[in-house]
Order: structure tokens, then C-alpha cells, then sequence
């Protein structure tokens, strides 16, 4: 494999597109398997990309290059009371910005305000003909031209490489308060699971979490009202607040991954509460791990050695084993719109 | 690329063929049938299709659009036809494909909070139908009693609580659809997380220029459980628009923060009888919304906010008919603006949120200077501005004047660093504009991918790109559609 290109300017990321016949960006490189391609693909860094570029609070926008560290950008808007809602994975491993709008994934945050897709407004991107182009809005809200920037969450770098975004951000809720609820199993969890996401309560997040032993719900807002809500909830499903540090400890593990098997895939997958039970089962038989989140929609599973199916598509993130697992047949659509932002077929396909 | 409309084959086959998939009563061809369908909420566009066809089923969709593609006729997909840029407006010599009796809810989840529903269901049915488990559609563009489901994914509609709930794209989680090419796609599904791309991302905003939804899965949200809405009057719109700024920055995320002025005022009092407070340029609305616990422990911050920023008057509604009377002022102020005057456009600039009362300076004097009203309702919380611009359409050249106003405002709005339509799409009315907001490159960009979509340029053309810009286009030697008469104003 060639050396990663290291482009400073968003001029010599395109130049470093333009400059090779196949490329791959890359960024902290936190999800190897999402970057490890055929050795004549030549990968982009966009770690010498770095740095917030334009950051309005009083707009709930910021606008940054693409290899900014999440880290830099979570300081940044925690100073001025305000968060990326979605909580995104891998902070403190090093992930960025483009990696995580190309990656798709967002954390138990999600489960209130939306995901990745629901806090992206506009990128700078390089297109498969080497061309910067710029499309969606600096602004909240903006209805002009075809949701390119969506299209690009969970589009694995395929697509385009992207050399600036601009995300919409909220206030920060002043306080948090994480309520732990023990669970017998995945029936029990998924009843949690379902009972709660529809209530009055505005929970903030509601995971089931690895140790397949408890319910994860975190309530965000005013300090006052959240002890109120705590104890309401509490006579609905038994079990206790976490004191802030455990609360604390038990969100950074999950956000950076520290249950998962060292080896081994970790993948994620998209389902439904009721889906749970199978999935859960399923897991358990390949003495897998398994963390649940935004309400049962959303899983990611760790296994000590590669499997060739869960029953539901799955999209491996780290560890061996093949990119897809189950994935449903593409349209014919999905490669028309390939070759109309990659004409020359610089980036991968979407299926290796 | 964007919209080569391949030359009719031969209308009469295609009519014959057309009666192969309808029974006659649900082909509408007669110069009164069609009447009713020649314009959308943009009324100075006008055009008569060929034909109109009222399918009743997903299937008869299906294959009016594989016809369409077969015979090369351009279709236009409807809703309710409440577009405010023309997006409904048929194209000449092509068919209308009118969605409304696609109107049943095949499916609510109460247990994962969703709903699938055909194109042609009204928005506020959707919540209607869901309101008895406590959950709602949260989308609430003004026009919710009538327009569809459909429409509002053709162009993303927005509403009053899109500060905190997004657009419907954000609540868009699945979506079955007929493209152009007359592929059957299904991208999404029940789930709030997805693998891949976003492909229903990518759908929902198209404007009708990829093919047509039949089914659509839509994320339902618990209803909240208490309001607290304020209705404040402001003897300036500064200082209404100071008060947003002193709600923003003070953390709060209220569901809603509409400002309305005075002229718009005066007209949503006639229709709807609400009395605002008297002698103010401006009324704020905020509500905030969320469990009884949470609103009771911010109620006392907002109301202290505002009443720092020096209203004349502020009303907190007192109960659930007070609330719905102020929004039933705010979302009445369309239609009641049409008292004021026979004929208005709505625009839907976008500017930065911090520069909203720059821009309604702005408006106000080019208003003043071309001797044209213009009444303002907007979106303060999104900088969502919707000018209604004034006008008679039976004096002559009044529409062209208007129209001018109209581009000066979205230029403003583009040179802010804002968009030239938040919510209301490009359609035929600002697709000259959209060369303003996007260069040479990004436009052939956004051609590429909708010539992927349509690669004959069949579904709703015309639309959303101005003519001429895309490379291909010009090569290709292709015809502005106004200069070929598939489209016309009257
Ligand atoms: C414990 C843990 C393990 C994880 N493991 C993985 C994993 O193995 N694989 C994974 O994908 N995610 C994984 N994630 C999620 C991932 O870390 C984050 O979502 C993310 O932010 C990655 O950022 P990065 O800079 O490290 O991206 P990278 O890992 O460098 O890249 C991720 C993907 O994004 C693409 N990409 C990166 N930058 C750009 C750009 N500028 N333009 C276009 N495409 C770009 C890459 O081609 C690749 O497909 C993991 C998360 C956790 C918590
Ligand atoms: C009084 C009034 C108030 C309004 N307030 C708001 C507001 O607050 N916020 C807002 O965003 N908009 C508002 N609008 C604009 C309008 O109501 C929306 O754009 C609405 O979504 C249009 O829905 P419709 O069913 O009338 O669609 P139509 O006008 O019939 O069609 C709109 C577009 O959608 C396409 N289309 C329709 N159905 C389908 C389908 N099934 N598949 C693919 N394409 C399809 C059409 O081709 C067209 O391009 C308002 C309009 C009026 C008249």
C-alpha cells in the first residue's frame, strides 16, 4: 500500500484525490475495518485538516474541517454550554468529524434529538471527478438543492471525502441523571425498552447495556425537575440512580467501546425493539457481547470470532470478517448514483 | 442533464394506453377537469396537462409511471397542491398523477412509535390517528389540514416547531417508492438507525424530480405532555427580535419562537378575531413543551427573559383553548393575508438567526422603496423568514414588480450567508435563483445525481434548476421549457 496522502488545505485535498486513480479517506482510523481496502487504494489522512472553522453559538451551528478531533470540537461547544446531541463515539480514541458523519454512527444520546442525520447540515466535499463542491447550508435550516450532506451519513467514505462540515448543535441540558434498572433478560429489557421511549418522561438516552443485566436510562434538563421525574419512573420499573461518577464511568465506557473483545468483529446493526429477543439470543450462542441503544433501535455487537450471519444485516466496524453481513441486494439505483458522484471510480465500492 | 423532456411520443397511444391502466372515470382530460389542476399555491403559474390520473392503488402508480417512462410523457406527481413555488405546477403535454385517494394509514406501531402511511394521507391524520396512544407527527407546516404526506416529503416541509424537531426529513425513517426509471425501491424502514447511506435522506427535498413515495414510514413522538406557550407584543421588531436572541442564549430550547408583524397582525385578527395586544410592530410567540416537571422549572426563567426585553404586553395562555387561539392566529396568517390583499407570494429566505433584524430592516425598505406591501411571519427561531409580498394581479405588471422584490429579498438572504428557501422548495418560482447559492461545479453535481435518478428527465421537469446551467444541458442543445411552451404564466 502507498503512503497515506497528507493534504493541509481543502485545495490539496482535492489535488490528492485528482492525483490517483483509486483513494480512500481516512481519519483517526478508530474504524480499521471501515478503512481497509484493496492494497492498490491509496488512503487520504485528513488529520492535517484540522480545526473548527467558523462556530456561532448564538446560530446552534459550527462549521470545522473534516480530520477536527471530536474531542476539540465537544471542548469547544462545552465552553459555550452547548453539545452535539448525538453523542458520538470514540472521543477520547481520536474519531473525527468526517469519520464519524462517513461511519454513520451515533451514540445513546441519539435516542432524544435524532442521530448523525438529524444534526448534519452542509459539507465541503470532493467529489469522484476531483472537484470541491460545497453542498447543503451554514444555516439551520435550508430546503435548496438535493440532501447531499444526509446522504453522506453512513456512506463509508464512498462517495466523496469529505474536507468540511457544518453540523447544527443544541444547549447543553443543565443537568444529567442516570437511572440504572435491573432486567431478568431481553424480554424483560425490551419491555423496559418500549414502556419507556413512549412515556411523558423526554428520556434522554435508554440502552441495554452489555452486561445484559440492566437498563440504562439518563434524563436530561433542568436539575430541579430530574430527581421528580427519577423517583416517578423508579415506581414504574425498580432500581437506582447512579451516583454522577458511576453515571459518568458507565456512559465514557460504553462511548468508547471498552466492553468490546480486544480481537474480533464488532458490528453494528439497525433494528427494532422487538427484534431484540432473537438478536439477544443469537449473541448469547456465539458468547458475544452486546450493547443495545437509542431505545432498542440501535446495537452494536462484539464477538470473539467472526460469524457469517446474525439474522438481521449488520455492518462490521472494526475486527476481520466481511464488511456487510446480510445485506439485502442493492437497486439498481445505488450504483447509477455511484457513478454519478464517482464518474471514474476513484472511491470503493460501498460492498468491500 | 437536469430536465431534457424527450418529445412526446405520441399523446393519443398514450391516452389509449392510459385507459388500459384506469377505467375512464379516473382519467380526467376535458378542459374543466383540468382546470382545476393547471396551478398549485402559486397561482400566477399556470398549465393545462394532458390528462390527469386519479390512481387509487400503489400498482396503478407504479404503472403510470413505467408508462410514462415507455411513451416518454413527463408527470407531475400531486398531493393537495398547496405548493407555494409552483412544485405542482403540470407540465405541458404531461401528465398529472394526483395521489390524493392513496389516503390510508397501513400501519401504526404504537410500541415503536411508528406509523406507515400511503402518499396522499393529510398530515394532521396521521397524528389524529395515533393521538389515542398519546403520540404525534411532529412536522407542522401552517397548511397541515391539508396538504399530504407526500408533498411534504417532495419537499421537506417544515413548520412552527422545526427549532427543536427538525424537519420531515427527520422524521422520515422509511420509504417505498416508483422512480422515474420506474424502479420499485425501498430504502429505510421501522428503525431509527440505519446502515449505509442515507438513502431516505437523500429522497425526502427532491421536489418530485426522483419518482413518487408510496409508502412512507414516519417516527412518532410521545405528545408532549405540557405547554407553555407566551404570546408577547413588542412596540418594535427589534426588540423582538432582541427577545430571541435573549432566549437563545440563555439555553432554553423552546419548542417554538415565531414572530409576526404588524401588517401580518392586522390581517390574522380579521380572519381568526384574535385580538393582539394594540400599538406593536411585532408579537412573539414561544412555547415551551415537555414533561410538567421540566416546563415548571423553566416557565419562570422564560417569563423573566421576556419580560427584560420590554414588551408592551405578554400573555402566557392560560389553558389548552388559549394556546390553540394563538396558533390558530399564526397559522390562519397565509390565508388571512389574502384579505388583505387578491394576490401575494410567500417567500422563504433563510438568513443567520443573529441577523434577522438586519434582514427585516432590509425588507422593510425595499418594501417601502418599490411601493409594494410586504407583511412578515416568520420562523424567528430558524431565521425563517416568510415575507408575503403584496400584489394585484390585475394590474398589469404588478406581478413582475413583486416578483423583482421577491429576488431582491432571496438575494439578501444568499448574501447573509442564508439559503433561498427553508422549507418551501425551489420549484419553478426560485429556480433562477438557485445558481446564487451553488457554482458551475456544484450545480453539475446536483444535475449528475438527478440525472441518476431520471435519466430521461421525465418526473416533475422543470423544476427546482434554472435552464441552461448545467454543462450537459447546454451541449446537448437543449430548450428552456418556458421556451418550449411547457411551461407558461399567465
Ligand atoms: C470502540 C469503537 C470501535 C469502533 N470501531 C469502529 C470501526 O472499527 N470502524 C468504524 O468505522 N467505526 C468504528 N467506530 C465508530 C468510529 O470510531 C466513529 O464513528 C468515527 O468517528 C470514526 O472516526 P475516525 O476519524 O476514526 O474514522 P476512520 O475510522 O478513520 O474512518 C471511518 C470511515 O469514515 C471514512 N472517512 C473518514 N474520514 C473521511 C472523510 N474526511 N471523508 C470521507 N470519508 C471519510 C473512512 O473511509 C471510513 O470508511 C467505533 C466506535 C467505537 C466506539
Ligand atoms: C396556507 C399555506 C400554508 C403553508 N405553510 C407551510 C409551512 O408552514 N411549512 C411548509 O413547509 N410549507 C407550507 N406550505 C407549503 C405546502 O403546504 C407544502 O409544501 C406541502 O408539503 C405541500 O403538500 P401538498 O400535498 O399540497 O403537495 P403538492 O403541492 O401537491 O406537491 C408539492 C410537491 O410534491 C410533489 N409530490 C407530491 N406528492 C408526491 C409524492 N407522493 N411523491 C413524490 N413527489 C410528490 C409534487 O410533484 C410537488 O413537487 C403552505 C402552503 C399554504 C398554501
Amino acid at each position: 500500500m502507498n503512503a497515506p496522502l497528507t493534504p493541509t488545505t481543502l485545495a490539496e485535498l482535492a489535488d490528492a484525490v485528482r492525483s490517483v486513480p483509486r483513494v480512500l479517506a481516512i481519519g483517526a482510523h478508530t474504524k480499521p475495518r471501515l478503512c481497509a481496502v484493496a492494497p492498490e487504494v491509496t488512503l487520504i489522512s485528513t488529520l492535517g485538516l484540522s480545526g473548527i472553522t467558523e462556530y456561532q453559538p448564538d446560530e446552534f451551528t459550527f462549521t470545522a474541517l473534516a480530520g477536527t478531533s471530536l474531542r476539540e470540537i465537544a471542548s469547544t461547544l462545552e465552553a459555550r454550554g452547548q453539545y452535539l446531541p448525538f453523542d458520538p463515539y470514540l472521543i477520547e480514541a481520536g474519531a473525527t468529524l468526517g469519520g464519524t458523519l462517513a461511519a454513520g454512527l451515533s451514540g445513546p444520546g441519539r435516542f432524544r434529538f435524532g442521530g448523525v442525520r438529524d444534526f448534519i447540515l452542509g459539507v465541503r466535499f470532493v467529489d469522484g471527478a476531483g472537484r470541491l463542491v460545497r453542498l447543503g447550508g451554514k444555516v439551520v435550516k435550508n430546503a435548496a438543492g438535493f440532501d447531499i450532506p444526509k446522504f453522506f451519513v453512513g456512506s463509508l467514505g464512498r462517495f466523496g471525502v469529505f474536507g468540511e462540515l457544518t453540523f447544527k448543535v443544541f444547549p447543553r441540558p443543565a443537568a444529567t441523571l442516570t437511572l440504572r434498572l435491573p432486567v431478568t433478560d431481553a424480554n424483560a429489557a425490551t419491555q423496559i425498552l418500549t414502556a419507556a421511549a413512549g412515556a411523558r418522561w423526554e428520556i434522554d438516552a435508554l440502552d441495554f447495556l452489555p452486561t445484559a443485566d440492566a437498563i440504562a436510562l439518563r434524563l436530561a434538563g433542568p436539575a430541579a425537575a430530574l430527581p421528580l421525574l427519577a423517583t416517578e419512573i423508579l415506581t414504574r420499573f425498580p432500581g437506582e440512580i447512579l451516583s454522577a461518577a458511576s453515571a459518568d464511568a458507565l456512559w465514557a465506557d460504553l462511548r468508547e467501546l471498552r466492553w468490546t473483545f480486544a480481537d474480533g468483529p464488532l458490528l453494528k446493526l439497525a433494528l427494532t425493539p422487538s427484534q431484540l429477543p432473537a438478536l439477544a439470543a443469537t449473541v448469547r450462542n456465539h458468547a458475544g457481547k452486546l450493547h443495545v441503544t437509542a431505545g432498542g433501535n440501535a446495537a452494536l455487537v462484539s464477538l470473539p470470532a467472526p460469524i457469517v450471519s446474525l439474522g438481521l444485516p449488520a455492518l462490521t466496524l472494526r475486527g476481520p470478517g466481511p464488511l456487510w453481513l446480510d445485506a439485502p441486494t442493492s437497486p439498481a439505483i445505488v450504483a447509477a448514483v455511484k457513478t454519478a458522484l464517482d464518474p471514474y471510480n476513484r472511491f470503493p465500492s460501498l460492498a468491500a | 442533464m437536469s430536465s431534457p423532456v424527450a418529445p412526446a411520443t405520441d399523446p393519443v397511444r398514450f391516452l389509449r394506453r392510459l385507459g388500459e391502466i384506469l377505467p375512464p372515470a379516473r382519467v380526467l382530460a376535458g378542459p374543466a377537469q383540468l382546470a382545476a389542476y393547471e396551478s398549485d399555491g402559486l397561482t400566477a403559474f399556470r398549465t393545462a396537462p394532458l390528462a390527469v390520473a386519479v390512481p387509487e392503488t400503489q400498482a396503478e402508480v407504479i404503472a403510470l409511471v413505467r408508462l410514462c417512462q415507455a411513451e416518454k410523457i413527463p408527470f407531475v406527481a400531486r398531493g393537495s397542491g398547496t405548493s407555494l413555488s409552483g412544485g405542482s405546477t403540470p407540465v405541458a403535454g404531461g401528465l398529472v398523477i394526483t395521489l390524493n385517494r392513496l389516503n390510508r394509514i397501513l400501519r401504526v406501531d404504537p410500541a415503536q412509535r411508528v406509523a406507515v402511511v400511503e402518499p396522499g394521507v393529510i398530515n394532521t391524520a396521521v397524528t389524529l390517528a395515533v393521538a389515542s396512544y398519546g403520540l404525534h407527527y411532529a412536522p407542522d407546516p401552517s397548511s397541515q389540514s391539508i396538504c399530504t404526506i407526500g408533498g411534504n416529503v417532495a419537499f421537506n416541509s417544515g413548520g412552527a416547531h422545526c427549532l427543536k424537531y427538525g424537519m420531515t426529513s427527520n422524521h422520515v425513517l422509511g420509504l417505498k417508492a416508483v422512480l422515474a426509471t420506474g424502479e420499485v425501491v425501498e430504502f429505510g424502514g421501522a428503525s431509527r438507525e440505519q446502515l449505509g447511506p442515507d438513502w431516505c435522506g437523500l429522497f425526502v427535498g427532491n421536489e418530485g424530480l426522483f419518482g413518487i413515495a408510496l409508502e412512507i414510514t414516519l417516527q412518532l413522538l410521545p405528545r408532549a405532555e405540557v405547554f407553555h406557550t407566551v404570546l408577547a407584543g413588542y412596540r418594535t421588531l427589534e426588540q423582538a427580535g432582541d427577545a430571541v436572541s435573549a432566549i437563545i442564549a440563555s439555553g432554553l430550547l423552546p419548542g417554538a419562537i415565531e414572530i409576526m408583524d404588524a401588517l401580518a397582525l392586522e390581517a390574522a385578527s380579521a380572519a381568526v378575531h384574535a385580538e393582539y395586544p394594540p400599538g406593536c410592530e411585532a408579537v412573539l410567540i414561544v412555547e415551551l413543551e415537555g414533561p410538567r416537571e421540566v416546563v415548571a422549572s423553566q416557565r419562570p426563567q422564560l417569563d423573566a427573559l421576556i419580560a427584560a426585553s420590554g414588551p408592551v404586553e405578554a400573555r402566557p395562555a392560560r389553558d389548552a383553548t388559549e394556546r390553540a387561539a394563538i396558533w390558530k392566529g399564526r397559522k390562519s396568517a397565509f390565508s388571512a393575508v389574502g384579505r388583505l390583499s387578491p394576490d401575494f407570494i410567500v417567500q422563504d429566505g433563510v438568513v443567520p438567526r443573529r441577523r434577522l433584524g438586519e434582514a427585516l430592516r432590509r425588507i422593510a425598505e425595499m418594501s417601502r422603496a418599490d411601493g409594494i406591501r410586504c407583511a412578515n411571519v416568520f420562523h424567528a427561531g430558524d431565521g425563517n423568514l416568510h415575507p408575503l409580498i403584496l400584489y394585484n394581479g390585475t394590474e398589469p405588471g404588478a406581478l413582475e414588480r413583486a416578483e423583482m422584490l421577491a429576488g431582491k429579498i432571496l438575494h439578501m438572504c444568499v448574501e447573509m450567508g442564508g439559503s433561498i428557501t427553508g422549507e418551501h422548495g425551489v420549484g419553478l418560482e426560485k429556480r433562477d435563483y438557485l445558481a446564487e447559492m451553488f457554482n458551475a461545479d456544484e450545480l453539475d453535481c446536483l444535475h449528475r445525481l438527478h440525472h441518476a435518478f431520471d435519466p430521461l428527465g421525465l418526473a416533475n421537469p422543470g423544476k427546482m434548476f434554472p435552464d441552461g446551467t448545467a454543462p450537459a444541458l447546454a451541449q446537448h442543445g437543449l430548450h428552456p421549457l418556458e421556451k418550449a411552451g411547457l411551461i407558461s404564466r399567465e
